[in-house]
């Protein structure tokens, strides 16, 4: 289907990207990657008079090294996410869930900013972005700020960058040497998670000595199994333990009912996939 | 004259690539939305949203002022309110049809009816305007559930109708004759089994969405369409407008995919046709995706109750099936007569000695349902090979043992069902006994039996469909006898060129099958010249002036053989010709790869050779005309029956209710063979839009009616990604109702998988209590048939009250805090 008309502006930088958003009320839309944009536009679901290219900022691409953390710009590829060895090396639980969105050719065109900002609570980045205590780098006419993933994500759809800002890097403390796993169920390869969890996992001689688990599609915005991570923190690395902390993985989330899943359902595979991520992830028999 | 002709290789049979592929897969080719006419206008349609409602004002004027607007019409201003789509198929004498306007003018009766269209300069600007026309609606009660759409004072989708019903068809051996009296089977009967499924509604989904331009401009009027049936489509036309035939012409350049989704005549092929008639310009219509799947015709949507009859042995006695089909809102090309077609499989390959068949059809407030791949065959295929399986249960038989003590044994046929079809030829006891063999069947049921012990999270399970169908549609006097509006012939046409070169017209009309290959190798076997040489012409009414077109696998047993015929024509014309010049009796030649020899000697002649005698027509015998030419067309005899034995091994998850397919194996026995790559990928689709079926798709809507999977996000179609390793293996056991002794393979690998693969799922937890589990066997649906299963079993203690009030619900929670409980 053909959207509605409107005005597109390809900035060059990310000051220009700001000025146009400052200028241009509240009916424009900021592109990155377009996968999820460009459908809603399509099926005239958005109609904004106004959009906001970013693909021609250079700056926007690429992931560094910053000490004990690594950086990656928003307009990075999920491609190029995968194949990163900064990544790979420190924040594999991000490699491991980005490998699960979409299909390659999503995989070429969308963006880890675009993907966090976008913010569907069934999308694959946002649990591990709370999982990893990643840090978001926004900025807006009145300068740069950092927010933490745990109060990045708001609501449905809704996150912390404001109408005039940018998403512009997300900042991940390395967990080098960590086991990671992202168990994602879904019915069709290229469709997006019914429920998934995202599991980080540091192991110290037999026995769980740090761990950072969240689910991905709980609720309106990704939840942090807290209490599954207290549960495994200091225990063996089992199979039994991680059934026993499993179990509280449904604890303290709201999931929707839809065609695919009712609400108890989506809190029983919580805990299945709990178990299995953190199994996975711990090099554990589940 | 010349004897050096190469001795031709034989293409019958020879794994060709496809010489069509290149330009579709890249699509540097003619589809219908890639034509652009000089001054072209781009049409879009404004759609219900409600699906039952009258239309109380339609305001235009906001549309009419946008710019590059050139017009916006409703059914009144097009004077489309008297006319009426066709339905060709009225199954019964007092069938109650109701007028299906090409836009709603009063009452709209489903979601993504159209209620006016927008003409504008190019296709944004009449997308904007339709969004700018304005419609008042008074919503009505929509009909949505057919059990309640026949209850006494329903809501009526078609007040005038009086009904919800549409017409009762029924088929009874004992009437007929043709076998006992089902009542009195199940009445002796020592076991009894009865079931009821649920034939989920399926959207066809084809790759191309429909398009449709129309140039009115010249003194025939042309319209290209993205559709299976041009020669249909040109007929109702004229039909239905009252066009003069020879005025038109309808051409279907290439089109990508079908499966029946574009056997139709569609509201918006009428639409631009009025349009464009009336602007004097021509008028392009290309839908979206969302627009396709609320719009174009679903498939399936069956309620199926059957009752069977047996003896303890394991001998079927008796079938009863008793079907409710939703029509949908209105009733399409062939809607009513869809589930007809399955009236004849539900024996499908056994000796049933009574049956009784009766179907009502129901309207609904609902897209209008018609042709999906199989049509009718896999609702009846699953049904009987679910019951099948229920009944070896019951009677403790294996369920592979069960379907032979019951089928017919090769040296049975031809054999005449107790549905009065003939089945000309086949051969179970060979398609299985290789099925079983590839499968390794004996081996994993072992396996099986060893997870059951072990109470493995994962259960495996194995689902058997021995299946057939009747395709090659069809004999023109049996579709008579079933009040089908046409023939069943094909016609086709062989132009001999100067150069030798070969031309051949047919009105079978490719959408994705592979015609161009297929009836290349044939005529290149048939005339001895090389594959290259074979150009095909199809889908152009007026290259390919007639034709039956396309769908129930009747392409290559009916279309093929029309050309085979012409063929013939063309070598009989050739030999008279060839007598004259080699100086001998006609009697003296023989015949073979395109040569002419005579008897015992080396002296020959080959039909290119003759082709460029008779184009110079210098020396022809007294009285030939100067042309090979030849066209043919064929009725069949028969249908054709494919048959085959598909094994499926499904994993089942029994914690989340995932089902991954293990193993999937099938042999299907389609006769002979003329290119194997093509019946691989025909196999290969088939099985995947069954377990489509099976397990992924489904067409829903919400209590309003609205479509609720009108995206590809929403309609799980799966992918290469989502589908197991097919092991495919082929036993032949030629037709003996064609000279080239092949069958249908369009459809039989859909008909045949979809219970392959729900009786495997049901197999992996049975033992756990399971009985039966709806389409699609979703995770979600798996895992509540398994917690309801073992709930059910553990209720005998005070939890009864609660496990049934919650549905099976109170009992999965209770039980989930008791594993949390002892698991701590």
């Amino acid at each position: 289907m053909i959207p509605s008309s409107f005005d597109y502006i390809a900035a060059s930088s990310v000051e220009e990207a700001i000025q146009v958003l400052s200028e241009a009320g509240e009916d424009v839309k900021v592109l990155a990657g377009g996968q999820s944009l460009v459908p809603v536009l399509r099926l005239r679901l958005a109609a904004p008079t106004t959009i906001v290219d970013l693909n021609k900022i250079s700056e926007l691409r690429g992931v560094r090294d910053d000490g004990d953390a690594i950086v990656v710009s928003a307009m990075t590829t999920h491609h190029d996410v995968i194949n990163d060895p900064l990544v790979r090396e420190h924040a594999a639980l991000l490699a491991a869930a980005t490998r699960t969105v979409g299909d390659p050719q999503i995989r070429r065109r969308g963006t880890v900013g675009g993907a966090l900002v976008h913010a569907d609570p069934a999308g694959d980045l946002l649990a591990p972005a709370v999982a990893l205590d990643c840090e978001m780098v926004i900025v807006g006419p009145s300068g740069r700020r950092t927010v933490p993933a745990a109060d990045f994500f708001v609501g449905l759809f809704t996150t912390a960058v404001g109408p005039d800002e940018v998403l512009v890097e997300v900042r991940i403390p390395k967990k080098t040497g960590w086991g990671a796993h992202y168990e994602k169920f879904n019915r069709v390869a290229q469709a997006w998670s019914i429920v998934a969890v995202a599991a980080a996992v540091r192991t110290e001689s037999g026995s769980i000595v740090e761990a950072r688990v969240a689910l991905t599609n709980m609720g309106t915005t990704p939840v942090r199994a807290t209490s599954v991570e207290q549960a495994l923190v200091g225990q063996p690395a089992n199979a039994q333990t991680i059934r026993a902390a499993a179990q509280h993985a449904a604890e303290g989330t709201s999931p929707m009912s839809d065609g695919n899943a009712d609400a108890d359902y989506r809190e029983h595979l919580a805990r299945v996939l709990t178990r299995r991520a953190v199994a996975a992830a711990a090099q554990v028999e589940g | 004259m010349t004897t050096t002709a190469q001795p031709a290789t034989t293409e019958f049979g020879r794994a060709r690539k496809r010489k069509e592929d290149a330009r579709l897969i890249t699509g540097r080719t003619r589809w219908t939305d890639n034509i652009t006419l000089p001054g072209m206008l781009h049409m879009a349609v404004v759609r219900s949203p409600l699906a039952h409602a009258k239309i109380t004002r339609i305001n235009t004027d906001a549309a009419k002022q946008l710019p590059g607007v050139h017009g916006v019409f409703t059914a009144t201003d097009l004077g489309a309110e008297g006319i009426s789509l066709p339905c060709a198929w009225p199954i019964t004498p007092d069938m109650k049809a109701p007028q299906a306007p090409p836009l709603a003018f009063d009452t709209v009766h489903f979601v993504g009816e159209g209620v006016a269209i927008v003409v504008a300069r190019d296709a944004a600007s009449a997308r904007d305007a339709a969004d700018a026309v304005s419609v008042d609606y008074d919503r009505l009660e929509p009909v949505l559930d057919m059990e309640a759409a026949l209850a006494d004072g329903t809501t009526l989708v078609h007040p005038e109708l009086g009904t919800n019903r549409n017409t009762l068809w029924v088929f009874d051996s004992g009437q007929a004759g043709s076998g006992g009296n089902v009542e009195g089977a199940i009445r002796d009967a020592e076991v009894v089994v009865k079931r009821r499924f649920r034939q989920q509604r399926l959207i066809p989904a084809f790759m191309e969405p429909r398009s449709v331009v129309v140039d009115p401009t010249g003194e025939q009027l042309t319209m290209w369409s993205a559709t299976q049936v041009p020669h249909i489509l040109r007929v109702m036309i004229a039909l239905t407008l009252g066009v003069p035939e020879q005025k038109v012409r309808v051409i279907a350049p290439d089109v990508g995919g079908g499966f029946g989704g574009k056997l139709q005549v569609t509201p918006e092929e009428i639409i631009t046709f009025l349009v464009a008639r009336r602007l004097g310009k021509p008028v392009k219509w290309t839908e979206s995706r969302a627009e396709s799947m609320v719009s174009a015709h679903h498939g399936r949507d069956q309620l199926q109750d059957l009752t069977i009859a047996a003896r303890r042995d394991g001998t079927v006695t008796g079938l009863k099936v008793e079907l409710l089909a939703d029509m949908g809102a209105y009733l399409r090309l062939v809607s009513p007569g869809i589930p007809i077609l399955g009236a004849f499989m539900y024996n499908s390959i056994y000796k049933i000695p009574a049956y009784h068949f009766a179907c009502t059809n129901v309207f609904t407030n609902k897209t209008p349902t018609d042709a999906y791949r199989g049509a009718g065959r896999p609702e009846a295929t699953f049904a009987i090979e679910r019951m099948m399986d229920e009944l070896a249960v019951e009677l403790g038989i294996e369920p592979l043992e069960l379907r032979e003590r019951n089928w017919i044994k090769h040296e049975e046929f031809p054999y005449t069902t107790v549905s009065t079809l003939t089945y000309d030829s086949g051969n179970y006891e060979a398609a299985t006994a290789r099925a079983k063999e590839l499968f390794d069947y004996d081996a994993l049921r072992a396996e099986q039996h060893r997870r059951r012990e072990a109470d493995d999270p994962v259960q495996l399970g194995i689902g058997i469909s021995t299946f057939t169908e009747m395709c090659g549609l069809a004999p023109s006097r049996v579709l008579g006898s079933l009040s089908y509006g046409a023939g069943g012939w094909e016609h086709a046409s062989i132009r001999m060129l100067p150069t030798g070169k070969v031309e051949v017209v047919t009105g079978s009309s490719p959408h994705g099958q592979g015609h161009d290959t297929a009836w290349s190798q044939i005529v290149a076997d048939q005339l001895g010249v090389s594959f290259e040489d074979v150009e095909v012409l199809h889908g152009d009414t007026q290259s390919s002036h007639k034709g039956m077109d396309t769908y129930g696998s009747r392409s290559l047993t009916v279309g093929a053989i029309a050309v085979v015929k012409a063929a013939e024509k063309v070598i009989e014309k050739a030999r008279k010709i060839a007598a004259h010049t080699l100086e001998c009796s006609e009697a003296d030649l023989d015949y073979g790869h395109g040569k002419f020899t005579i008897k015992g000697t080396n002296k020959s002649t080959t039909v290119a050779d003759i082709a460029l005698a008779v184009f110079a027509a210098h020396d022809l015998p007294d009285g030939v005309e100067p042309s090979l030419d030849s066209d043919a067309t064929y009725d069949p005899q028969n249908f054709s029956f494919p048959h085959g034995t598909h094994l499926c091994a499904t994993e089942v998850d029994t914690e989340t209710g995932w089902v991954s397919i293990r193993r999937y194996v099938c042999v299907d026995d389609v006769g002979r063979v003329v290119n194997p790559l093509i019946v691989d990928g025909q196999v290969h689709g088939g099985i995947a839009q069954g377990i489509a079926q099976a397990l992924f798709e489904e067409a829903i809507y919400d209590e309003g009616g609205t479509l609720i999977t009108s995206t590809l996000a929403d309609y799980l179609v799966p992918s290469a990604a989502d589908l197991p390793h097919f092991t495919t293996d082929r036993t032949e056991t030629p037709s003996t109702t064609n000279p080239l002794g092949v069958k249908g393979v369009g459809e039989a690998g859909t008909i045949a998988s979809t219970p392959a693969v729900v009786n495997a799922v049901i197999d992996a937890v049975r033992h756990l209590g399971v009985t039966d589990i709806q389409m699609p066997c979703s995770p979600q649906r798996v895992w509540r048939a398994v917690q309801s299963a073992r709930g059910v079993t553990k209720s005998t203690s005070e939890h009864t009250t609660q496990a049934t009030a919650g549905g099976g619900l109170g009992s999965i929670d209770a039980q989930a805090n008791d594993n949390s409980g002892g698991a701590r």
